[in-house]
């Protein structure tokens, strides 16, 4: 058993520690409590933070759960390089499911309207792969800082049978006393990052020296501008409008979805302690950049309520 | 990344490092201008978004109150049934964050439900910030909202007299509430009590200080919530609930958990209370390297010299200061259920992290929480708050919750629906 002969330094802040101690606090009531959790491992920042905390928890044992992906087939390829990668360094066991059906009758981000997409390529998808694997307890990066709707869930989000959210019949949740109790057929969506703000996620990034997917960081980056938004063309899937051509910019994006419909913004930070300049001078909410928020402020809930985690 | 090769503390993650962090409480009666405060607290300490600012711009020509202007509550009510009829109806969750300290805030409504949703949002805080109306000065609601927080074990209250435009800056109108909360409040026994003139809507006295309240001296909200100082549990006796027992080879065997209270140090003998074994701790061990010591807050996982059986639901403590087991206790419950509660009911106890079958044999009392009396009553209705017999199928181990909000505290679960019935508080 390796001994480590570190010693402590302060090198995380009083309110990062608290987070810390709270989110790993909460890995390991899932583990006491549910008979087979899983990690949705979306690989961005936030699912990155988790794996971090998941090694921490656990410690010295790996963590005592799978980790799942869900791929659209849109997935940026340096999010799939990572993705491996981590899988490869920490050796825990990697789940990837998609909805592969949809992807057979031609559901893709350019024709299909984007909610009916992003209902049938994320939500379908998980549920799917939730039911199939019977996990009973499924772990997700959500931050009640995102979005409106988010600020009111409970790190401890019970879901119906059929994974669905009601808002209205929520379990009040005291103090850290988590209620994992599950009736047949209904599941649990954990959310150990619910106290955190995207400024303490890229902070503790900093501190922790976490690896994350190189999106994040300002590169030149073939982009077309479409309804105000930049699009990568990250494979030759890219469908151009006649006189539309790639022009090369220097961008990172502030989320990663697919990358069709994710748009990326304009920005000179190359490196995390960059960002978080940016992030702390910056006047727009992460969410900006997906399409598939903008239209519908509370779009979230919706999706929720269908069963999106 | 090994152990080994993180970065000392980066510059810009000073932040928050001075003072920490602070959870605080909102409550107040519909309309006293809770949304707009906490809108204008986040606006004010970090800047709004541009995005968000946008979307407050549309939403308040659509759904605001305000006749001009940004409504500054719409930053908050964020499901769409709720926007629609312009009422929160549950416990949201917001933050901010200045350069001393980040900021948790617990919103709770103040309408119907109130006790249930309050309470949840009080588990969790250790500050109370109450509104009241300076046109209409302390109401029942005030008076209810301050006995759940002296209830719940929040000892430092804000009163917030908000809308002192609307009473043109009246320095006596302010002093007459002042002096009536103080006299209602000093039975509750809170150890700070401030009470701070302000305008939500306007924000005078919220982030910035407002020269059209020149009689008043004292901090702005915001100052004052920056800081106050706020004890931790860190004084209390040792006292660990074993979370999960770590054994991932037959060389190593860990107990993971949460420190509750007081400090553990390698060399320390706790008691396992139970057996009441001892043992002694060898190592405290988390990721980052072995520790020295662990206070309050800690996650670790300790690796003590002797063989000692311990499990999940075991409690550990100082062998000089040992909670209270048994199978019976008396104990404050607030309940939540749909339904009123049902003594000789199965119910399943959660405290740390020990879940044992449990029932209310007795109803003693039920809490007047408009008069702080007990009444005399047999029975429990939804939002009520009473001093039950409770008794156990196994010993728990606990302590008073006024000695311990970590280890007083308990909810009751129905077993068949998995609900959530009721918040306890070990007497
Ligand atoms: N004049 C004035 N109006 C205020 C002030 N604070 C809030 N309001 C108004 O009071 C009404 C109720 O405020 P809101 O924040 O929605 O109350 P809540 O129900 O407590 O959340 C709104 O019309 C606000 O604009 C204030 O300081 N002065």
């Amino acid at each position: 058993m390796p001994f480590s002969t570190l010693a402590p330094g302060p090198h995380l802040s009083l309110h990062l520690q608290r987070l810390e101690d709270e989110s790993v606090h909460i890995l390991r009531e899932v583990v006491a409590e549910f008979r087979k959790p899983v990690l949705l491992y979306s690989v961005g920042k936030d699912s990155s933070v988790l794996l971090h905390l998941a090694r921490k928890a656990f410690y010295p044992a790996p963590p005592p759960f799978p980790f799942l992906h869900i791929a659209t087939g849109w997935d940026f390829r340096a999010l799939l390089e990572h993705r491996d990668r981590m899988a490869k360094a920490h050796g825990f066991e990697l789940l990837v499911h998609s909805n592969a059906a949809a992807t057979q009758a031609g559901v893709n981000p350019f024709d299909t309207e984007t909610g009916e997409y992003s209902r049938l390529m994320l939500t379908e998808a998980l549920r799917a792969a939730l039911d199939k694997h019977g996990f009973d307890a499924a772990i997700g990066g959500a931050r009640r800082d995102e979005e409106k709707a988010r600020a009111k869930e409970r790190i401890f989000s019970h879901r119906s049978a059929g994974h669905v959210w009601d808002p209205r019949r929520q379990r009040p949740e005291l103090w850290r006393l988590f209620n994992p109790r599950l009736a047949s057929g209904e599941t649990m969506r954990v959310f150990p990052l619910s106290n955190w703000t995207e400024l303490d996620v890229w902070t503790y990034i900093q501190a922790e020296a976490i690896p994350i997917v190189p999106l994040y960081l300002a590169a030149e980056r073939p982009v077309v501008r479409r309804a105000g938004a930049l699009i990568a063309a990250d494979d030759a899937r890219l469908r151009l409008a006649p006189g539309e051509k790639p022009a090369v910019r220097r961008v990172r994006f502030r989320t990663l979805g697919c990358w069709p419909l994710t748009g990326a913004i304009e920005s000179d930070a190359g490196d995390v302690a960059a960002v978080i300049d940016e992030l702390r001078a910056s006047r727009s909410s992460e969410r900006q950049g997906r399409l598939v928020d903008a239209a519908q402020q509370a779009s979230m809930e919706r999706k929720k309520r269908e069963g999106y985690f | 990344m090994s152990p080994d090769t993180r970065l000392p503390l980066a510059a810009g993650v000073e932040r928050s490092a001075g003072h920490g962090e602070l959870r605080f409480l909102t409550c107040g009666s519909v309309d006293d201008g809770k949304s707009t405060l906490i809108g204008r607290l986040i606006a004010d300490s970090a800047g709004l978004a541009d995005d968000q600012a946008k979307a407050l711009s549309e939403d308040s020509r659509r759904f605001g109150t305000c006749d001009e202007a940004l409504d500054f509550a719409l930053l908050l009510d964020g499901l769409e049934a709720e926007r629609e009829q312009g009422i929160t109806i549950d416990v949201a969750y917001r933050f901010f964050a200045t350069a001393r300290r980040a900021f948790v805030v617990a919103d709770t409504p103040g309408h119907q439900q109130y006790t249930r949703n309050m309470v949840t949002g009080a588990s969790g805080a250790e500050l109370a910030v109450l509104l009241v109306d300076a046109r209409k000065g302390l109401v029942q609601q005030t008076r209810r909202h301050a006995a759940i927080v002296s209830l719940m074990g929040i000892r430092h209250v804000v009163l917030a007299v908000n809308k002192v435009d609307l009473v043109d800056f009246s320095e006596a109108c302010f002093r007459e509430i002042e002096r009536a909360f103080s006299a209602f409040a000093a039975p509750l026994g809170f150890e700070s009590l401030v009470a701070i003139p302000l305008s939500a809507r306007h924000g005078d006295n919220v982030a910035v200080r407002s020269t059209r309240l020149p009689w008043y001296r004292g901090a702005t909200l915001l100052r004052h919530l920056e800081t106050v100082p706020i004890e931790t549990e860190a004084e209390g006796p040792f006292r660990f609930p074993v979370q999960w027992v770590n054994r991932p080879d037959s060389d190593f065997r860990g107990f993971s958990g949460t420190v509750a209270s007081g400090e553990v140090r390698v060399g320390d003998r706790v008691v396992a209370e139970g057996s009441g074994r001892t043992a002694e701790v060898m190592r405290i061990v988390t990721f980052d390297g072995d520790l020295p010591a662990a206070t309050a807050g800690r996650a670790v996982t300790l690796v003590f010299k002797d063989a000692i059986d311990l499990g999940r639901g075991d409690l550990l403590a100082d062998p000089r200061n040992r909670p209270v087991v048994g199978r019976r206790l008396a104990a404050d419950v607030v309940w939540m259920a749909d339904a009123s509660a049902l003594p000789g009911a199965r119910h399943l106890l959660k405290i740390g992290t020990a879940t044992v079958a449990a029932t209310i044999t007795r109803i003693v009392d039920v809490l007047d929480v408009d008069s702080l009396r007990r009444v005399p009553d047999r029975s429990l209705d939804p939002n009520g708050i009473a001093r039950v017999e409770i008794e156990t199928t196994a010993p728990v181990t606990f302590d008073p919750y006024t000695d311990n909000r970590a280890t007083g505290a308990f909810i009751l679960i129905d077993p068949v629906a998995g609900d959530t019935m009721a918040a306890g508080m070990a007497a």
